[in-house]
């Protein structure tokens, strides 16, 4: 039999993964090597690095006081090849741990920590991201991505929209509407589960009886693939299939992206409690951007001296970006009141006219 | 125009916003072939096509869901839970997301949508067929709560909620769907809007004043006939909109009056008339000759038909609550 698409060639129902790069940098699929440039690639790795970097500087910060509760990416930055497979004009629809691939999308690095800062003022998007704020109760942001993709369609536009979930948002009521409206409106949208193992404390395999998630997507009617999702190869030639295939009206499309996160879920938890030391060695073996390292290097396209410099660029860009978001004034009385509804109500200008007298009144006693 | 229904006011005014505007879609349960189950969306995919009016699975997350995402993306979705007592599957998309997207995002996403549902008691129907719990969306920051009780202003208003650039949730009175016909003052284009937040005084007196909506309006004015016997002659103010609401009408007459009665449907406790009471109590309470008068349903389930006549505010109860604040 001969098979056109990936999905078919890895059977999600048979525990088939696809996987083109092995643990050490080597290439162990050469036809299915997606087409990327070592400019691509260098990009690529960048866009990782620096998600990385970001996050190991929130850590120290949170740490420190200096920033709030947010959910590292660690070891889950090859999720930057998904998004770099999209094109001008597509949607993302994210959930909380996909701040390194937005940096792809042209989100300034700055709104995160703004926004993890607790400022209102990081979630001023750039309009042509078209990326959706960050959204924290599970599960319940994927179907926006189908109503995006299906007004898409009703409005004829070649434009696609890419969902970011967990492992756990699929145990969610609402994501299987998602998925059951996406399959019923073959609306152009991509399911990108991240299946990190763990959802906070409890393991993937308490969250399903299924062998694997992506054959969820049988029973809705269109193609779900298993990928490794720590391989940038698999990663973009799995999303770039799901995405050209959608815009051409194939409709939707599943990938669960096997990976793993090496923090904790978010900065309130310890996952020392939960989880084998020895499991996150075993992924760490397995880390998205070692490997892509080694690959470069062995194609001789990557070494230390560039590696080096990288950091250093990466290093200045996370310093910048903290610096300018701590220098950024707090939300204004105005801006907490403002975005409630396009024109503030009698009842709104009336407790926005009062906050601002009593704030008055605060600072002229402190003053006294 | 010709006089129409309450629910032909609402059919008339969906057709006419989808001829007037593309960008406006209908999903829901059985709003395409059937016409919905009260025949609110008759002929419209007839008219319009089964890609603007659209028969969904049957999952209201799913329906408000999936609204949120084509609103962002430029439509204009009016979307139908066939009863009101089933929207709770929905409420995490109305209030985690629909009302707070242009929050979140800093005014770049908007949910212009309108969800439209069928709510309260008077059609002897089966258990949650009969609910009227629109104090948990008006406690939702970020989103707008319309009641019609009568066809022009069920015309009016709801092709004002379309138009709206946030969204708004759109409780119709089953009870009055078919209760009555009424001239809808339309333009030859179609044209007839009514601002939401803006209450409308049904009724002008001197006594005392009545606040209500929805249903409960037709049963104030039940009982101001029985008033007039008596020569007690009580305003009438129909909110309309219920989130937000017009403050200035609810002082402008209670000032007027000094005695105020608050009828709603809902279960007494933490319901709109509460909200109310404790207004004209902060900013009308020297005019005031009476304690403000709170006429409800209880804090129980809405019985079954048979005792269905217990629940609810009727006009011998709302009588009884304005001769308590006259006598008082």
């Amino acid at each position: 039999m001969f098979f056109t698409m990936l999905y078919d060639k890895f059977d999600s129902l048979k525990e088939q993964q696809l996987q083109i790069m092995d643990k050490d940098g080597k290439i162990i699929r050469k036809d299915l090597m997606p087409k990327l440039s070592n400019d691509d690639l260098k990009k690529i790795y960048y866009y990782m690095v620096l998600g990385r970097a970001a996050d190991q500087k929130a850590m120290n910060l949170q740490r420190q006081g200096r920033m709030g509760t947010f959910a590292p990416v660690y070891g889950q930055e090859a999720q930057v090849a998904s998004a770099y497979a999209l094109q001008q004009g597509d949607w993302v629809v994210p959930a909380f741990r996909e701040h390194a691939l937005t940096l792809v999308r042209g989100m300034p690095l700055k709104n995160f920590y703004l926004y993890y800062m607790g400022n209102e003022i990081g979630s001023v998007v750039p309009e042509d991201t078209r990326i959706l704020p960050v959204s924290v109760p599970v599960g319940s942001h994927p179907i926006h991505a189908v109503g995006i993709a299906w007004a898409s369609k009703i409005k004829k536009e070649k434009t696609v929209a890419i969902t970011y979930l967990g492992d756990g948002a699929t145990s969610e009521g609402e994501f299987h509407e998602a998925m059951n409206f996406a399959g019923v409106m073959k609306a152009p949208v991509i399911f990108y589960c991240q299946n990190n193992h763990w959802a906070i404390s409890v393991p993937r395999s308490i969250q399903t009886a299924s062998k694997t998630i992506a054959q969820k997507a049988v029973a809705y009617g269109f193609p779900g693939i298993q990928i490794d999702g720590n391989d940038i190869f698999a990663v973009y030639a799995a999303t770039k299939e799901a995405v050209d295939r959608a815009r051409n009206g194939g409709g939707p499309y599943f990938i669960e992206a096997v990976t793993y996160r090496f923090g904790p879920h978010t900065t309130a938890d310890d996952p020392t409690k939960y989880r084998d030391e020895k499991e996150v060695e075993y992924w760490k073996q397995r880390c998205p951007v070692m490997r892509l390292r080694k690959y470069m290097a062995n194609l001789g396209i990557w070494d230390d001296k560039q590696e080096k410099k990288l950091l250093e660029k990466v290093d200045k860009e996370v310093e910048k970006a903290v610096e300018e978001s701590e220098k950024t004034p707090i939300a204004t009385v105005d801006n907490v009141f403002d975005y409630t509804f396009a024109q503030l109500t009698p009842q709104l200008a009336e407790q926005k006219t009062y906050l601002k007298k009593v704030q008055d009144e605060k600072k002229a006693r402190t003053q006294k | 125009m010709v006089k129409t229904t309450l629910l032909e006011a609402i059919n008339k005014a969906l057709h006419y916003e989808m001829g007037r505007d593309s960008s406006v879609v209908m999903l829901g349960e059985d709003v395409g072939k059937e016409g919905g189950v009260f025949r609110a969306t008759e002929g419209l995919q007839q008219k319009y096509g089964a890609e603007r009016v659209v028969d969904t699975p049957l999952a209201e997350a799913g329906i408000v869901g999936s609204a949120i995402g084509m609103a962002i993306n430029g439509l204009r979705p009016v979307c139908e839970i066939q009863f009101f007592g089933f929207i709770y599957p929905a409420m995490n998309q109305i209030i985690n997301h629909a009302s707070r997207m242009r929050t979140r995002s800093r005014g770049l996403y908007t949910c212009p949508l309108v969800i439209r549902t069928p709510y309260g008691i008077g059609i002897k129907a089966l258990e949650h067929h009969s609910e009227s719990t629109e104090s948990y969306f008006i406690h939702t920051p970020g989103l707008k709560v319309v009641i019609p009780s009568t066809a022009s202003d069920a015309y009016g208003l709801l092709v004002s909620a379309i138009r709206d650039p946030d969204p708004v949730l759109f409780l119709e009175p089953t009870k009055l769907y078919r209760a009555f016909k009424e001239e809808v003052p339309i333009d030859k284009s179609g044209e007839y809007t009514i601002p939401l937040g803006k209450a409308r005084t049904m009724q002008e007196g001197m006594d005392c004043t009545l606040i209500s909506w929805g249903a409960m309006v037709k049963e104030c004015e039940k009982a101001a006939e029985l008033l007039a016997k008596e020569e007690i002659f009580p305003e009438i103010i129909d909110l309309r909109t219920v989130s937000p609401i017009d403050t200035d009408a609810i002082l402008k007459s209670v000032k007027k009056t000094g005695r105020a009665v608050v009828v709603q449907e809902a279960p007494r406790t933490l319901g709109l008339s509460s909200e109310i009471s404790a207004l004209i109590m902060e900013k009308a309470m020297m005019d005031l000759q009476a304690p403000v008068i709170r006429v409800t349903s209880f804090d129980i389930v809405p019985p079954l038909p048979k005792a269905e006549h217990y629940y609810a505010p009727d006009p011998y109860r709302i009588y009884r609550g304005v001769k308590k604040v006259l006598e008082y």
